[in-house]
């Protein structure tokens, strides 16, 4: 089901009450290990912060457990729930 | 560009594994253990220390990548064995006594290593007595109390029923001997939920106690039994309570599917990860004592007081035929049991329901004939006469060849405990409410013996 490519994609998720600096302390992390964003959707209700994003491992320089590791810590300090997966889990469960 | 996967379609995905505990209830390695066949004990032993101690490393080692690779729970890591019956055949031919020692020990050195290297149970302390008895079977029989009382992972069975050949009632008999002194050799009766009874039991079953390394199994394979009661109780709960039946069943169908499929993932990756085959999905859904981690919660949500109040049986077979047809679909290397599961003490909706009386033993019986759990994880009085126990198991047998199925009885008497006491058996396991069993006398029909012919049924295969 890997059809593009290369790519290593990953589902991250977050969610917890709205704040600034969500975003970029999750991001920072992204960047600092050179990880791709594929996609990003946002959405605030009755004040719960969501976002989830799909990034891409393969131009990175970290490996899925550490990244997952990272963003709990990071998720932690801002006080919000991460969930890391691979995509083949989502792709599995939602298509025929 | 369009999306990969929609963002609706990943939080559908995480609810369930965040919020409804869906997750891998066990990958279980099947393994052939033939090639230790010997005479000599230490033989034996020693051959199943190095393959068994060398897969378990690699079953963890691949369990726990996979695992943190998807973000997936895997809750238990499972070995299944080939029978140990066949294993001592050659020296239960020598010396009972000393097969009957080997035995012991071989099923302490599984123990150990499992206990060693993480692995959850090992399954495969069986024999196959359907039609007759070898001096192997006689040996694994015999051994059952010690075996289990001196380990805390090895998990037997005895299939004394089959659609091909009928019920051995002489086996039928012992076994029923064995289970009460199970009973009495360990603490509340607790090595009697390590030992079930079946009828046509499975080559490739992934749960416990019933599985083990089939003769027609490849040298080794990953089978992988899955969860997520609490997926199909959330999807009918989102429902509209005047949805009809119809659209019901494709509610759970769906839901049934996407579980499949996660069990499918995992499996393929271990079984990619070990660079053996991968084996089969079972489809049921295992519960758990968690809350919301209930099959008995899922006929609830579908609209009845209690699971075992009237329409329990219709609603049984509602859940279990959308869970095959889902999961057919989401897998052709289906197996196992494949039904639905509705073991009274590890499923905590079961114990309420036994709690204000609407599930007792007549009830499970009514409900076995539309899934494959027999009489599951029921704890009975712990002066309950032999005779009665056979009886109860003759019962599921005939069902089970009647119904060309699976079924399989795994009784609890608990010493000194009368109907209605509670018993905690710990984690997995749960807590129990001890039932009630009929009090007419039976003695005189199972004192007969013998085997019961296979039905007519048989003949239909030639």
């Amino acid at each position: 089901m890997s059809s593009r490519g290369s790519e290593e994609l990953v589902v991250i998720s977050v969610t917890g009450a709205d704040k600034p600096g969500i975003v970029a302390g999750i991001t920072a992390i992204l960047a600092k290990h050179n990880v791709n964003i594929v996609d990003i959707a946002q959405t605030v209700v009755r004040g719960i912060f969501s976002m989830i994003m799909i990034v891409d491992l393969s131009t990175g320089n970290i490996t899925l457990p550490k990244l997952r590791e990272e963003l709990y810590i990071k998720g932690k300090e801002l006080g919000v729930e991460v969930s890391v997966h691979h995509i083949d889990v989502f792709k599995a469960m939602q298509r025929v | 560009m369009p999306r990969i996967i929609s963002p609706e379609e990943i939080s559908e995905v995480l609810e369930m594994l965040l919020f409804h505990d869906l997750d891998i209830r066990s990958a279980t390695l099947s393994l052939n253990l033939q090639d230790c066949i010997s005479r000599i004990e230490d033989e034996i032993l020693s051959c199943i220390e190095e393959k068994v101690s060398l897969y378990s490393k690699k079953l963890v080692k691949a369990v726990d990548n996979v695992s943190k690779k998807y973000g997936v729970k895997i809750v238990t890591k499972r070995i299944a064995v080939t029978p140990i019956s066949i294993i001592i055949e050659p020296l239960a031919r020598k010396s009972f006594e000393e097969a009957s020692n080997a035995a012991i020990n071989i099923a302490k050195s599984l123990d150990r290593i499992a206990i060693l290297n993480g692995i959850d149970y090992i399954g495969g302390y069986a024999a196959f007595v359907h039609k007759g008895f070898t001096q192997g079977d006689k040996v694994v029989v015999e051994t059952l109390p010690k075996a289990l009382a001196l380990t805390q992972t090895i998990a037997a069975m005895i299939n004394a029923a089959s659609t091909a050949t009928g019920i051995n009632v002489d086996a039928i008999k012992d076994v029923s001997r064995k289970i009460l002194e199970i009973a009495h050799s360990t603490p509340k009766g607790i090595g009697c939920t390590r030992f079930t009874i079946m009828a046509n039991a499975p080559e490739d079953n992934p749960f416990m106690p019933g599985a083990y390394h089939g003769l027609g199994e490849p040298e080794a394979a990953i089978n992988i039994a899955v969860s997520g009661p609490g997926v199909i109780e959330a999807a009918i709960n989102r429902l509209d309570e005047k949805i009809d039946m119809r659209t019901l069943h494709d509610t759970i169908k769906r839901a049934a599917f996407k579980i499949t499929r996660l069990g499918e993932l995992v499996g393929r990756e271990i079984a990619k990860e070990l660079g053996i085959p991968f084996g089969i999905v079972d489809l049921s859904l295992a519960p758990s004592p968690k809350i919301g981690d209930s099959v008995a919660r899922i006929l609830e949500a579908m609209g009845l007081e209690y699971a075992g109040a009237p329409g329990s049986i219709a609603a049984l077979y509602i859940l279990t035929d959308a869970v095959k047809k889902g999961g057919t679909m989401a897998t052709s290397s289906i197996g196992g049991l494949s039904g639905a599961f509705i073991p009274v003490s590890e499923d905590w909706g079961m114990l309420r329901a036994v709690e204000v009386g609407a599930i007792t033993i007549d009830r499970l019986e009514a409900m076995m004939m539309v899934c494959n759990t027999g009489i599951d994880m029921v704890a009975i009085p712990g002066d309950t006469p032999i005779e009665t126990i056979a009886a109860i198991i003759i019962d599921v047998m005939a069902a089970a060849i009647m119904l060309d199925k699976t079924l399989g009885v795994r009784l609890i008497p608990v010493p000194g405990a009368k109907a209605g006491d509670r018993v905690d058996f710990g984690g997995l396991l749960g807590s129990t409410i001890v039932m009630d069993v009929p009090k007419f006398n039976c003695k005189k029909f199972i004192e007969r013996g013998g085997l019961i012919p296979p039905s007519i049924k048989r003949l239909d295969k030639g």
